[in-house]
């Protein structure tokens, strides 16, 4: 092992941080796990000790999501809305990544610093003309209302993480192309992109989140439950009247939010890395 | 690209055309993305203003403008003024709560420990999960009825189990389990970022000052602090960003309760414009989130200039 | 009583892979300028921060004045160290920098100023104490990293390659001035390098080092005219050593040894060689050849030649080239180490 000798405190110290920290966070998710699968009398019984299984554990609570919920539907319509998006955000923010990168001096600069500050305008500004808008065309309470607004923060997010990834390819593997005989736009196309596939693939997760995080248009814009998203399908349909479904409820999330946690993990250096590069620059 | 012999002895024009493509490209490029955002992003910021200062609700076709008129009506409501009031209670106190700990739990992950990788999985699912989950689980912990805090504050005869906290029913209370709960997804977020920080300071100052005498406290304070100031305060300035303009969080909790006492700027927008169809009374409300969003925007371009320059 | 003392200083860092320092025993002597020579991975540097206390020992014991420091942190020590980036805080000025060892272990302002000031004197660098490092030069860099060393008046000096982030042609002026500082401070350093012109130039002894051992500890002179092995032979010197193997033993000669007979006098023996290629550099002739003949029949040799000996070299053609007996160093070899002279016959 490296390092000098390490102090009792350093030493004790840090796995209590850690574990207190991790304990505290995850908390929540094994909570939903545990709800997920006891039994409804088990759950609203006051005298049970709520840590433990009292009564056998139970699959009822994820029968009644998935065969009794439009939860199934909400999830599709997230991961559709999802790809849809993902695929406007990549045809839009790729080049003027690379535009911004490469091909602009000063004025890059300028234009990149801009399209990062209309990442902080937040939905919860925009949701009121927005509103407007998506009626007038016609949209309001469809997922193309969801399609055509998501790229306004997946886009600056994206262009933003891309710079980063294409600055940092060197310009003499473009030069050497063009001396080949490729034009700019051919090296773009059959040089840049191709080895950025990491970063693009990295774009294209935490677009993904970002889609599935979105909760104020989904909301706003979609008035139905069979055409909402999952994130806000489950907080405010599975409830009747003021009684809530918490054992289902806590099933949709456990199983919304896991494989999520578990791509973005996967991911996490990449965009570190990216975003690094950009807050700094 | 063939370059023909004329081209190469007319070397200028031919490297000013090379140049004006280049540029034309990148306006190609460039401009989707850019036509996009300024009519998406653009124009609905633009007409917020608008709606501020007319007379707009859903049902209406016609505008009118109507001066300060809304911004007069919505000063006026108490309810307001509480929700301007909780945004900065909210935001401030969850940044504190936030940087402390991020701090913290940065400088236990700095170096490599079997198992750091599960730990940071853990570490980071508030963070990951959607907003409105994680906020739902939470809105069980803290029921009313069954809430597994105050069971385990009862087992350990801290609360009197038949007259318990009501976490999200009391005002104070609940305006403290709102900061928990921004405060809560925001950890991970603020530790990932301190943690580049930390670990993009050269391994070499802290040894030299270990060597120069300084122990762990004043290597902190005095080094490694201040050197991460700027990764700190990109940090503060999103987490006030997220948490300032987020209304899931107060939605799902309380939905502003009780009595509008955890009602903050975006969630009001919300009831006002968007269930209550009064559009103008909502926009003028949203519209008091652009001076914070100005006073960090700047902050941050000072922050990017000042990282250019050194 | 010597200021710095090794006792079997071993480090391994994982168990089962070879020690990155091996049973080390060493002992500087008053007011030396000590050098670790070695390659990367030798060991040199993990050595040095063990003396440091950055490193923790697998086994052994490091004594500082004669206390045994093994399990001290290094504040506890009575070390300066200059680390290879000089490790200058960026966001101090270059007066706090110095000030800060002194601030650390507690000593009142007005004494700290005058520390600092006196420090800053001695290096030339009073008009600099305002500035940030990254306004200063790397050769300004240096005089503030040394300052900082030199303010708590430790008892030893460590450098960690120190010139080696410095532009080739700052490095000789550093050298220098580091020289300089050492002659007028006289405290015992110990200075880490892999490059063995610094480490001839400036050492009072040089400990070299490769694979985590040591190879031999002696003076300039010593380590390069009396190698104790192949490795300190090829190391030092630049070509480095000709070296002959024949029959279990190797023989070696320096390339300034190989010179025309016109050049030699007294006992010598003959090496007859096609030269290959030839490299003028001024100031003296670097001639590539090919062993033609002989028990060494097709071996590489190289010879340096200054201008100052008058002889004309051309590719392909064979020249009588003269080693003095006394230039010759044996090698047994099997072990690599020096060995006596044998009785062998030449071409």
């Amino acid at each position: 092992m490296a390092g000098p000798r390490k102090s009792l405190l350093t030493r004790a110290g840090r796995p209590l941080v850690v574990a207190g920290f991790a304990v505290l966070l995850a908390f929540p998710f094994y909570w939903m796990a545990i709800t997920t699968f006891k039994q409804t009398s088990d759950l609203y019984n006051l005298q049970n000790n709520p840590f433990v299984f009292n009564a056998k554990p139970t699959l009822e609570h994820l029968e009644l999501l998935l065969h009794q919920t439009l939860f199934l539907r909400w999830f599709w319509n997230t991961t559709i809305a999802g790809a849809a998006v993902v695929a406007i955000t990549l045809l839009l923010s790729v080049p003027a990544a690379y535009a911004l990168a490469r091909l602009t001096g000063r004025w890059g600069q300028r234009l990149g610093i801009g399209i990062f500050l209309t990442y902080l305008i937040p939905p919860t500004l925009l949701f009121i003309p927005m509103a407007r808008v998506v009626t007038r065309l016609g949209l309001q309470d469809t997922l193309w209302a969801i399609i055509v607004t998501y790229p306004t923060f997946t886009v600056p997010f994206s262009i933003w993480l891309l710079m980063g990834f294409f600055k940092a390819i060197p310009r003499d593997l473009e030069e050497a192309a063009l001396v080949d005989g490729l034009t700019r736009l051919g090296a773009f196309v059959r040089l840049v992109i191709p080895i950025s596939v990491s970063g693009i693939l990295t774009v294209v997760i935490f677009s993904f989140t970002l889609v599935t995080q979105e909760f104020v248009y989904a909301l706003t814009f979609i008035s139905s439950a069979e055409h909402q998203t999952v994130g806000v399908g489950v907080p405010i349909y599975l409830v009747r009247g003021d009684v809530y479904y918490w054992g289902s409820l806590m099933a949709a999330c456990l199983i919304t939010s896991l494989p999520i946690a578990v791509v973005y993990n996967l991911f996490l250096d990449r965009f570190i890395a990216g975003f690094t590069v950009g807050a700094v620059k | 690209m063939a370059v023909s012999t004329a081209e190469i002895e007319g070397v200028r024009p031919y490297a000013r055309r090379r140049l004006r493509g280049a540029r034309l490209l990148g306006l190609a490029l460039f401009s989707p993305a850019v036509l996009y955002i300024v009519a998406l992003v653009g124009l609905p910021f633009a007409l917020a203003f608008l709606y501020s200062v007319g007379n707009v609700t859903v049902g209406s076709v016609g505008y009118r403008f109507v001066g300060l008129e809304n911004f007069r009506s919505v000063l006026q409501s108490p309810a307001f003024r509480r929700a301007l009031l909780n945004s900065f209670v909210f935001t401030i106190c969850t940044q504190v709560i936030v940087i402390v700990c991020a701090n913290v739990l940065a400088l236990a992950l700095r170096e490599r420990f079997r198992g750091r990788g599960l730990v940071r999985f853990l570490i980071l699912l508030p963070w990951v999960a959607p907003i409105s989950l994680g906020a739902i689980g939470w809105k069980w912990i803290l029921d009313s009825l069954y809430s597994v805090i105050n069971w385990t504050l009862a087992r350990m005869h801290l609360v009197n189990l038949f007259d318990p906290p009501m976490w999200l029913g009391e005002p104070a209370l609940a305006m403290a389990s709102v900061i928990l709960v921004h405060a809560w997804r925001m950890i991970p977020f603020s530790t990932v970022i301190l943690l580049a920080g930390l670990t993009s300071i050269p391994r070499e100052i802290p040894e030299a000052a270990a060597v120069d005498g300084a122990g762990f406290w004043r290597t902190h304070f005095e080094i490694t602090l201040p050197m991460m100031r700027p990764i700190i305060n990109v940090a503060v300035l999103f987490g006030v960003i997220f948490t300032f303009t987020d209304m899931t969080v107060v939605y799902i909790l309380t939905r502003g309760g009780p009595y509008d006492s955890t009602q903050v700027l975006p969630s009001l927008a919300f009831f006002t414009g968007v269930l209550g169809s009064d559009l103008a009374e909502g926009a003028a409300i949203s519209v008091f989130l652009v001076p914070i969003l100005v006073v960090v925007a700047a902050l941050m371009l000072r922050i990017a200039y000042r990282a250019e320059v050194t | 009583m010597a200021i710095v003392e090794t006792r079997q200083l071993t480090k391994v860092y994982r168990k089962g892979q070879a020690a990155a320092v091996h049973e080390i025993d060493l002992a500087t002597r008053d007011g030396e300028f000590l050098v670790f020579l070695g390659p990367s991975g030798s060991g040199k540097s993990t050595l040095l921060r063990m003396i440091a206390g950055l490193e923790e020992p697998t086994e052994g014991d490091v004594l500082i004045g004669g206390k045994v420091v093994t399990e001290l942190p290094p504040r506890a020590r009575g070390i300066a160290m200059v680390f290879q980036s000089y490790a200058l805080y960026p966001h101090l000025s270059v007066a706090r920098n110095i000030a800060f060892p002194l601030k650390a272990h507690g000593v009142e302002k007005e004494e700290r100023l005058e520390r600092v000031g006196w420090a800053a004197k001695l290096l030339g660098i009073e008009h600099l104490l305002d500035r940030r490092p990254r306004e200063l030069s790397g050769g300004e860099r240096q005089r503030v990293a040394l300052a900082r060393a030199l303010v708590r008046k430790p008892t030893v000096f460590l450098l960690d390659e120190p010139l080696s982030n410095l532009d080739a042609k700052l490095r000789a002026s550093a050298r220098d001035e580091l020289a300089q500082f050492h002659r007028s401070v006289r405290t015992t350093t110990i200075y880490v390098t892999h490059d063995q012109v610094e480490a001839l130039a400036m050492g009072d002894r040089i400990v070299v080092l490769n694979e985590g051992s040591v190879r031999q500890i002696g003076t300039p002179h010593e380590v390069y005219d009396n190698p104790a092995d192949t490795f300190v032979a090829t190391f030092l010197g630049s070509p480095p050593m000709n070296l002959l193997p024949d029959d279990g033993i190797i023989a070696g000669f320096r390339p300034e040894s190989l010179l025309p007979p016109s050049a030699v006098q007294g006992e010598a023996v003959r090496l007859r060689a096609r030269v290959t290629h030839v490299e003028w550099l001024g100031s003296e002739r670097v001639v590539y050849a090919t062993v033609d003949g002989g028990r060494f029949d097709g071996k590489k040799v190289i010879a340096r030649i200054p201008v100052s000996i008058p002889a004309t070299f051309e590719e392909g053609r064979a020249e009588e080239l003269l080693v003095p007996r006394r230039q010759l160093r044996f090698f047994d070899k099997a072990s690599g180490k020096r060995t006596a002279p044998p009785e062998i016959a030449w071409q």
